[in-house]
């Protein structure tokens, strides 16, 4: 149900950092596109083109000791984080500067500074884990709260309905964010979803719920005021952010399934272009200052990607540091060619060689 | 020094630790009021209250990944799986998370879990609650796996796995539950990854972990008391790291080696010290190394039938004798 917009509107100064922000995601997730074609990014690369406007609003809402864990489709939220875009992208490059120090590559961002909990790989691996946060924040009697971002899929899965059920049981500051583009890979939520009103499953756990224009940064950083409000009380809540993916399922997916009409819908309802109409009509923006703004996150995001291309690729001899953070004997260090034990001695007629 | 079951080193342990440090909890299903299925929280509830002894409901992936999350921010929770068998509903949270957090973030993010579970058949539950997985986790790099076959060990490897920052799997045993033996009465946390020769001999090396490194200690003695025959005992009790010098050490001074595993044969932990001993003594050996492992079948209920495909002492002293036989055709 979209609840009713608080009386406070945002100032110019918040509108416009909504605004650059959106702006940064593009910029980032394009230049992100073409260092893959350019094969400067291996694996997969899932970006946030489409998804900028809730990126901006729900980031904007997080206290700077909160923690957030997201799903695998995270380059904005980190960037949004305050992470450096150096960082963020060397991490997409593979190299050591990065913000997982080349371990985690474009699914596994990790900035423990920021609270960056993690972008994680599997569908809802973050859920659980995002719950047991705030699990210890409760435990400890803190005031923080989590954010778990997740994309509308996750919500069939059941590792989703257990950690809501505890999340409610237990009064844990949590806000479950479902980031709705319509298509989970290329199956869609009406086929996917029994309930496809999605934050209606909150429901089944008695907890509060709200579905937001994903599409207006506005509106979703009014929303996630108030979730986060309502889980630092002790009653969790889900909020599901309605937007669009604007391309593929990655950087690879050419999206056949959609329809010609669907893709240009999705590319209608551009989120950045919308909001810089929107703004230029109140005359927050003008062409100027539309323009002053793209080629700064341009400037930006050009440099982020001459840091990541001169960062240095991780050094052999550091592969075993981090199997462990505690030492432990007999832990192995063997590379794939290295025998176990020195070649065995020439056999003898009796058991040990001379 | 006393005298005290697996159960009760296990329970001293927690104990000790959760009155040590504040930021241990333990967390499972009927582990409160229930005290455990098998009674291995037995008064905890009581002594520390709901916040550290937490009852979950029946959700193994979701409370063992909040259990993860919770590590992750610093916490030390002790989960307790009912058995081993219900890890398997758990094990995305286990191995693409608990066993990965550390290492795919570049060491930002340290893990503290302990992971407590009971393994083991022969208690006729049929199928689904009779498996011997720990090969699952032990074969995942990030992972600590334990398994200790008496009190003593119980309690020290509980303890290290509490205060260790990895993911730690702590294996149980439902047919060691019961079984006593000496503990100290100030027990140190032992070190994770080494083994132990618990009983030292020169005619035979047998290796074995968990239940049957308990059984590998009674069948050496019996056959010392009826046959002369001198077994040394090698109790790995690191699955994960694992101890292969100990082994291999062990096997050049005995030239040959029978494995006792409680898991299936093929591709089992015996596999992996049988390559182990190819590796680093194979112009030691007189024989090849034997393994007495599971049946290869899902357990059944029947008795006489759940009793023919476990490994039983009887089946590791023949597997001894008949190692010994192959060796003196050899000499």
């Amino acid at each position: 149900m979209p609840r009713k917009a608080r009386a406070v509107a945002p100032t110019p100064d918040e509108q416009l950092a909504f605004y650059r922000q959106m702006v940064q995601v593009r910029r980032f997730e394009e230049r992100a596109a073409r260092a893959y074609t350019e094969a400067k990014i291996g694996g997969y690369c899932h970006l946030n083109l489409g998804e900028e406007g809730t990126v901006a609003g729900l980031m904007a809402a997080m206290q700077p000791d909160d923690y957030i864990f997201t799903n695998y489709r995270e380059h904005g939220y980190a960037l949004a984080r305050g992470i450096a875009p150096e960082r963020v992208m060397a991490e997409l490059y593979g190299r050591s500067d990065g913000v997982s120090r080349g371990w985690g590559g474009s699914m596994h961002m990790f900035d423990i500074e920021s609270r960056f909990m993690g972008g994680y790989g599997i569908v809802g691996g973050q859920v659980p884990l995002a719950t047991g946060a705030a699990l210890a924040i409760d435990y400890r009697g803190g005031s923080e709260a989590v954010i778990c971002q997740m994309g509308e899929g996750t919500t069939n899965i059941g590792a989703f309905h257990e950690s809501l059920n505890i999340a409610a049981l237990w009064n844990l500051p949590i806000v479950y964010v479902v980031i709705n583009n319509g298509l989970g890979m290329g199956t869609t939520v009406e086929k996917s979803s029994a309930e496809p009103e999605l934050y209606k499953r909150a429901a089944s756990y008695r907890m509060a719920s709200a579905r937001v224009d994903g599409n207006d940064p506005e509106a979703v950083h009014e929303a996630t005021k108030v979730a986060l409000a309502s889980a630092r009380a002790g009653k969790p809540y889900l909020l599901e952010a309605v937007s669009g993916r604007m391309k593929g399922h990655s950087v690879v997916d050419p999206a056949k399934y959609r329809s010609k009409e669907e893709t240009e819908a999705a590319r209608a309802g551009d989120p950045v272009a919308a909001y810089a109409t929107r703004l230029s009509e109140k005359g927050v923006l003008t062409e100027e200052l539309i323009a002053q703004i793209d080629a700064e996150v341009r400037a930006e995001v050009t440099a982020a990607a001459e840091f990541a291309d001169a960062s240095p690729h991780p050094e052999v001899k550091t592969l075993f540091d981090y199997t462990y953070a505690t030492p432990v004997a007999n832990d192995s260090r063997r590379l794939p060619g290295e025998a176990l034990y020195p070649a065995a001695p020439r056999p003898s007629s009796k058991g040990a060689s001379a | 020094m006393s005298v005290i079951t697996y159960r009760q080193a296990l329970h001293d342990a927690l104990r000790e630790e959760m009155l040590r440090d504040q930021d241990v909890f333990l967390i499972g299903e009927e582990i409160g009021l229930f005290e455990g299925s098998y009674k291995i929280t037995a008064g905890m509830l009581e002594e520390f209250g709901e916040k550290r002894v937490r009852d979950t409901p029946i959700a193994e992936e979701g409370f063992t990944g909040a259990a993860i999350g919770a590590a992750m921010l610093g916490l030390r929770p002790v989960v307790e799986l009912m058995t081993i068998n219900f890890s398997l509903i758990a094990i995305d949270q286990i191995i693409n998370h608990a066993a990965k957090i550390y290492g795919m973030f570049g060491g930002q993010a340290r893990v503290p879990l302990v992971i407590r579970t009971p393994g083991g058949g022969g208690q006729q539950l049929g199928a689904t609650h009779s498996q011997n997985i720990e090969l699952f986790y032990a074969f995942v790099p990030g992972m600590k796996v334990v398994a200790p076959s008496s009190p003593a060990d119980a309690k020290a490897l509980m303890l290290a796995a509490i205060r260790d920052d990895d993911p730690v799997l702590v294996l149980e045993n439902l047919a060691l539950y019961n079984t006593t033996g000496e503990v100290p009465d100030v027990v140190e946390p032992a070190e994770i990854g080494k083994a132990k020769v618990t009983r030292e001999g020169k005619d035979i090396t047998v290796v074995a972990y968990s239940r049957m490194a308990h059984v590998a200690l009674q069948v050496a003695e019996q056959l010392a008391r009826e046959e002369g025959i001198d077994v040394e005992v090698v109790d790995l009790r690191s699955l994960r790291p694992l101890d292969r010098d100990t082994v291999v050490e062990s096997v050049k001074k005995t030239n040959c080696a029978v494995v006792l595993e409680d898991d299936w044969l093929t591709y089992g932990i015996g596999a992996e010290i049988a390559a182990t001993i190819s590796d680093g003594a194979f112009d030691y050996l007189d024989a090849p190394v034997r393994r007495v492992a599971m049946a290869e079948v899902p357990l059944p209920y029947a008795k006489s039938l759940e009793t023919a495909a476990l490994p039983s002492a009887a089946d590791a002293a023949n597997a001894i004798r008949e190692t010994l036989d192959a060796v003196a055709r050899r000499r």
